[in-house]
């Protein structure tokens, strides 16, 4: 349970951080919180040669409201208070992991790490928020859409550097509800959803039961049975397949009748 | 190696490390300060919680190299050479502890909860201590010592 050897650097900018990617390539780790990489790194899940560190990245711990949107730099910790600005972060980051995580963990890490059952990409799909990703090419904004594209897998290339998420404002008369259901508070979830409700329109997706958070199309008269009918979740040791649909229906039942009474 | 200069319980220390070498074991093993309990190993149990520059963190899954500069309070730290703290009174009187393996994490993250807040609720410290896991007590004592110290 400890790591295997590797090569560290500490960048100090954005511009030494991504030029140091350019160079190492697949060999290199971003290590932001941690609260995931290095359990990976303990259990020698992962060994890199080089793990690069941009918790003293000048500037990624900046948070900043732009149009009622909400910038979020990169290693902005989850526990920050600023974030509790935007009711869709301060809804879902009481379930992120425990205190202790959260005043390590950072935002983009999570973002990053797209564990299929964290609660911040979830949040990111359901609210169509986006990503900044710079390397020593540019930088561009990825969707939250299309930034998930398998279980631990985002859309980044392997030099480029998530800087910061964007989270825009919920509208005037929509609601917003999140929920799962997990063994132990802070454990991962074995479901989770969110609905997003405005002007009758109910946008919906569901985390942990699909392998990225996923958009449901969902019947507004039955929003939790016509989502279980969506999923076709893999069941494990804690849950079947029939288990984990039956949370879904329950789950997405839940956040949408909260979502609406939100509105109301 | 990398040198690394941080202050723990008040004292500084100057050491160079590996970076692979983790903080809990840096303090366990470079400091002999063995309060500080490594269960996991993963950020699961909680028994490594330490205050790195004022906040509870897992020890496990910082490596040693990041706390360069800060500094770091251990289950040493928070008495001293003086008097038990009103926390560790309370976990006395309370019995809220039996073998102890998990209680140098629990009041370091108390000890945080308390900071922040005042008077937090009892579902706000069972929320808390959710990320300490306890095999003995079945939590009931611990919950009742940190209550006693936040209505004081």
């Amino acid at each position: 349970m400890k790591p295997a050897a590797f090569e560290y650097e500490r960048p100090g900018s954005v511009d030494e951080a991504v030029a140091v990617l350019a160079q190492a390539g697949a060999e290199a780790k971003v290590l932001a919180g941690g609260q995931s990489l290095v359990p990976a790194l303990n259990m020698r899940l992962l060994r890199p040669s080089l793990v690069v560190d941009v918790n003293r990245v000048a500037g990624l711990d900046a948070v900043a409201s732009e149009d009622g949107a909400l910038r979020v730099g990169a290693t902005v910790r989850q526990a920050d208070t600023r974030l509790r600005a935007h009711e869709v972060l301060a809804a879902v980051l009481p379930h992120v992991g425990h205190t202790a995580t959260r005043n390590r963990g950072t935002v983009g890490g999570s973002i990053a790490h797209a564990d299929a059952a964290g609660e911040l990409p979830l949040a990111l799909v359901a609210l169509g928020g986006s990503a900044i990703v710079a390397s020593a090419r540019g930088s561009r904004e990825i969707p939250a859409e299309e930034l998930f594209v398998g279980p631990f897998s985002t859309a980044l290339t392997q030099d480029e550097l998530l800087v910061e998420t964007v989270w825009p404002a919920l509208a005037p008369g929509s609601g917003f509800a999140f929920d799962e259901l997990a063994l132990r508070g802070g454990d991962y979830a074995l479901c989770s959803a969110a609905a997003l409700v405005r002007d009758g329109d109910v946008r919906v997706v569901v985390g942990s039961v699909t392998p990225t958070p996923t958009v449901l199309e969902i019947d507004p008269s039955h929003p939790g049975d016509s989502a279980s009918a969506q999923v076709e979740p893999w069941g494990s040791i804690h849950a079947s397949p029939d288990y984990l649909r039956h949370l879904v229906r329950v789950l997405v039942d839940r956040v949408v009748a909260r979502a609406r009474s939100e509105v109301a | 190696m990398i040198s690394v200069d941080v202050t723990v319980n008040g004292r500084r220390h100057r050491e160079d490390v590996e970076p692979r070498l983790l903080l809990s074991d840096f303090l366990r093993h470079g400091l002999g300060l063995t309060g500080t309990h490594v269960g996991c190993e993963h950020g699961v149990c909680g028994a490594c919680t330490v205050r790195l520059d004022g906040v509870a963190v897992r020890s496990c899954l910082l490596l040693a190299v990041q706390a360069d500069g800060s500094e770091v309070v251990t289950v040493e730290g928070l008495a001293g050479e003086g008097d038990l703290t009103p926390l560790q009174h309370a976990f006395r009187r309370h019995h809220a502890l039996q073998c102890g393996f998990c209680t140098p994490g629990i009041l370091i993250a108390a000890g945080d909860l308390l900071s922040r807040s005042t008077a937090p609720t009892r579902d706000e410290i069972v929320d808390m201590l959710s990320g300490h896991l306890c095999r003995c007590t079945g939590y009931t004592p611990i919950v009742d010592a940190i209550a006693d110290v936040a209505d004081a």
